[in-house]
């Protein structure tokens, strides 16, 4: 962002933290979370919080407001708010100040949101409550912003239930929530991380030039750099709870001085060696001409295609264009109304159910969120074990082995690792473990369901390593659905990319990210943000002129 | 792999302090008690209490269970034929009030835990099932519980008991049941919560059977709220057969049972004797003491939830 024109008004201090030290507290000991963080935002300025997940930049986020998560304790510094010191502010002039003058967009809107009442409502609650204004002139007021956050029918969008309307809706609806009271200062905390590349975009659009129309000062927290290069004036890098590098967005992304930054910049670097094309030999799995309906709703219309053993087929597109769908009948969740899944040329019956143990043995899962695909109340041990013991009949000593041995494999300590729980675990490992309990079945083929995108990108970075590993030494087959195109130009041989049920383009990798491309693909690889700061501004012109936008809007 | 980015990975990813060995497990679960509330103690200690002399009525009474050892309705601290004390009188047949009220904690507290745990396994298992197996056998369980709950409990326990008789067994069973409808509710509720998760879909694609599912996958994480429901559910069962009792189908004399020595007694009442108010007394310190040990454990798991 480049507002150097307003750089005159824009220099008084809003908001100033110094030496900031907060403490959480685990097993009856508080460990600092926070070890002394200044922080000094102007009007008009946006600073981005960059690190990875434990790194501390939600709790500095929201300590901006005063507030600290229960379990939490401020232990020293100080905050001071234009004028006001937050550290001594009574609870109830804290309260006047939030949701009025510093204003907090939470990552996930679906959740932040009370599905019992309409947008519009949750909305004028604020300022109606503050005594802003009445409740008339406040859903007026929303109608204005939905308008300008580019929301469709502004008038009546309001008056829909949170679950009317689509997740990046939902996330600029917020937005405008936010900014109901005109605050000076807005807190992001990730607020396009559960969006898909497409939404994203739009979403990343409409808040920056909010932003930069009520000029307000913001703090944008993500791990994503290529996105906060777009947004931010200034970024902050912060690991363990310190700061690593502070500097301006060009600067920083320009020539960063501190090895950590390196690392984090270097992160995309990660590329799968080049494996030879796969026509000769017999598919391992092939779907043929599938189609699939939720009921009467049709989510798949005709697919087909074939993954080979020791490859990986990348599966993309936005939410609801059916790859996860796909993947549910090839594990037989979704039997198939036509058409029907091989494997080693032999169909496999449409319901799981009717499947024979070695069948699913052959073809494992691993999911997106690693915290709800693992039993929390089961030992690592036994989650990996169970499969082993299951499918391969290990009792006793071979199975605690065979534990070890998958425990290695993942790269995870086994005498550290085999007696905890998974709420002992980290994301990052608590994927390992589920990639372990796929392993443990001796699969040829592997499905990921957006393995790497509840992970920050240093932990997503060693997944991906990992399961290239895995696929060299054991010659397994993935299908990777993923909606981040840096993931697929990583690891995947072949690209499907699908559209509302169909395929629209399939091919090899490479050739997938040359042009030309369909239509829809070139959406999607331009909606891909880069680390260059004035890339969102230049993307975004070259779409006005050409009108791509409409159709990333409908969509 | 061995490239510099890979070994950072380790580093940050997996920096987590080393779990308790097993064996200082029962070490937590003593210093977590020494941790709890005041209340929560005091619930503690009532239970283990009543616990204590449920187990050792027989040493602890001066008389027999049913034994009648004096006139009718002695006053408190009345010295008997044998020279021992009726330390809280005698009750409406003669007999020692005290022996009587820790014989009843005995009968009471027995019957009631295990006509819980026996609602608690049939709805518990039927509720599980019902969230995991769903479509027709959900259906048909859940519609047969609309129909056992759609006529009062107290009247369609009563309907029951003149029907089948009075004995022990039987009132066990017909409580169980009908206590078992609410506890179904609960199973089923929570459940469903936990059958989305895909960790029971990774143990149904693994080709699992019902009952892994149901025992290993979802039982473990829904105990929290269930055991929540359980210390609250004996309090109801043992309400339950103390009304029973006092209206006379409940457990029969010369069994010793709260419920019934307030009826037994209930005419003193009118003379303005706390006497008959003492097995009440009996049964309310009970409920309190469970219930507070029961919001102990809410706390506490509801807080881990918050960690998570």
């Amino acid at each position: 962002m480049n507002n150097n024109d307003n750089n005159e008004s824009n220099s008084e201090v809003l908001l100033e933290m110094r030496g900031l030290r907060i403490d959480g507290q685990s097993d009856d000991e508080w460990h600092e979370i926070i070890k002394g963080i200044d922080i000094t935002l102007h009007r008009g300025e946006v600073l981005g919080l960059i690190g990875e997940s434990g790194a501390g930049k939600s709790t500095a986020g929201l300590a901006a407001m005063g507030y600290v998560h229960p379990g939490c304790r401020i232990s020293g510094g100080s905050i001071v708010f234009d004028g006001i010191d937050l550290m001594s502010a009574s609870e109830d002039e804290k309260r006047k100040l939030r949701g009025v003058r510093i204003a907090y967009v939470a990552q996930s809107a679906a959740a932040s949101f009370n599905p019992a009442h309409k947008l519009i409502d949750q909305f004028s609650e604020i300022p109606v409550e503050h005594g802003k204004s009445s409740k008339d002139a406040a859903e007026a007021d929303a109608k204005d912003l939905y308008g300008r956050l580019l929301l469709p029918d502004p008038d009546n969008i309001g008056y829909r239930y949170p679950h009317q309307v689509s997740g990046g809706q939902l996330q600029r609806a917020m937005t405008a929530m936010a900014l109901a009271c005109r605050p000076d200062l807005i807190i992001f905390d990730e607020p396009t991380t559960a969006l898909d590349v497409t939404t994203q975009i739009e979403v990343l659009v409409t808040i920056r030039d909010i932003v930069r129309q009520f000029n307000a000062a913001a703090i944008y927290i993500t791990h994503d750099l290529a996105v906060v290069a777009q947004m931010a004036d200034r970024i902050m890098v912060l690991r363990y709870g310190e700061l690593v590098e502070e500097a301006d967005t060009d600067t920083m992304m320009a020539d960063p001085k501190k090895e950590y930054t390196k690392t984090l910049w270097a992160v995309r670097s990660f590329k799968k060696q080049a494996t030879g094309t796969y026509t000769d030999t017999s598919p391992l799995i092939r779907v043929e001409n599938v189609t699939a309906a939720y009921g009467p709703l049709t989510v798949l219309h005709d697919i087909s295609f074939d993954i080979h053993r020791g490859q990986t087929v990348a599966v993309v597109g936005e939410s609801g264009s059916g790859k996860s769908t796909a993947a549910r009948v090839i594990t037989g969740l979704l039997p198939p109304k036509e058409g029907q899944v091989l494997v080693n040329n032999e169909p496999l019956p449409g319901d799981y159910r009717k499947r024979t143990k070695d069948q699913l043995r052959h073809a494992q899962m691993i999911y997106q969120m690693a915290d709800t695909a693992v039993n929390p109340r089961h030992r690592i041990r036994e989650i990996i074990g169970r499969p082993v013991a299951f499918y391969l009949g290990m009792k006793g000593d071979e199975l605690e082995n065979r534990i070890c041995e998958l425990l290695n494999l993942i790269e995870l300590e086994p005498s550290q690792f085999i007696d905890r729980f998974p709420g002992e675990l980290s994301g990052g490992q608590k994927q390992r473990v589920c990639i372990a309990r796929a392993l443990a079945a001796e699969p040829e083929f592997i499905i990921c369901d957006e393995v790497t995108s509840a992970l920050d990108q240093i932990v997503a970075e060693g997944i991906l390593r990992l399961l290239d590993r895995l696929q060299r030494e054991l010659d397994l087959a993935y299908m990777f659905i993923t909606h981040d195109l840096a993931t697929v130009r990583a690891i995947s041989d072949e690209v499907i990319v699908m559209l509302q049920g169909r395929i629209v383009e399939h091919g090899p990798c490479a050739e997938m990210f040359t042009p030309p491309h369909h239509e829809y693909t070139d959406l999607l690889l331009s909606s891909v943000p880069e680390m260059d700061p004035n890339w969102l501004d230049g993307l975004m012109e070259k779409r006005r002129t050409e009108g791509v936008m409409e159709s990333a809007s409908t969509s | 792999m061995s490239d510099p980015v890979e070994t950072t990975v380790g580093q940050t990813a997996d920096a987590v302090p080393p779990p308790p060995p097993r064996q200082r497990r029962l070490a937590d679960a003593w210093r977590e008690l020494k941790k709890a509330p005041m209340s929560a103690k005091f619930g503690l200690v009532v239970i283990v209490g009543y616990v204590f002399v449920a187990l050792f009525a027989p040493v602890l009474t001066p008389f027999g269970e049913s034994e009648i050892v004096g006139a009718e309705f002695e006053e408190w601290g009345t010295v008997g034929a044998e020279g021992k004390q009726f330390i809280l009188g005698t009750d409406n047949l003669g007999r020692d009030m005290l022996t009587r009220l820790l014989y009843g904690a005995r009968n009471t507290i027995g019957i009631a835990f295990v006509t819980t745990c026996l609602a608690f396994l049939i709805g518990g298992v039927a509720g599980i099932l019902a969230a995991a197996l769903a479509g027709w056998v959900d259906q048909a369980l859940s519609r047969f519980v609309d129909i056992l709950m759609a006529i009062p409990a107290l009247i369609f326990a009563l309907l029951l008991l003149t029907i089948f008789g009075t004995s022990i067994p039987v009132l066990i069973v017909i409580i169980a049941v009908l206590d078992s409808t609410r506890v179904f509710r609960l199973a089923r509720a929570v459940s469903l919560n936990v059958v989305v998760m895909d960790f029971v879909e990774a143990a149904r694609l693994r080709g699992e059977g019902i009952g892994w599912i149901t025992i290993r996958e979802v039982l473990p994480n829904i105990m929290p709220p269930m055991v929540a429901e359980f210390g609250l559910r004996f309090c109801f069962v043992f309400l339950t057969i103390a009304a029973l009792s006092f209206l006379g189908l409940g457990i029969q004399p010369p069994t010793a049972d709260w419920g019934s020595m307030v009826r037994d007694n209930a005419t003193l009442i009118t003379y303005g004797d706390v006497t008959p108010l003492l097995p009440a007394a009996a049964i309310a310190l009970l409920t309190v003491g469970v219930n507070f040990v029961v919001d102990w454990f809410l706390h506490k798991t509801s807080g881990l939830r918050d960690e998570q």
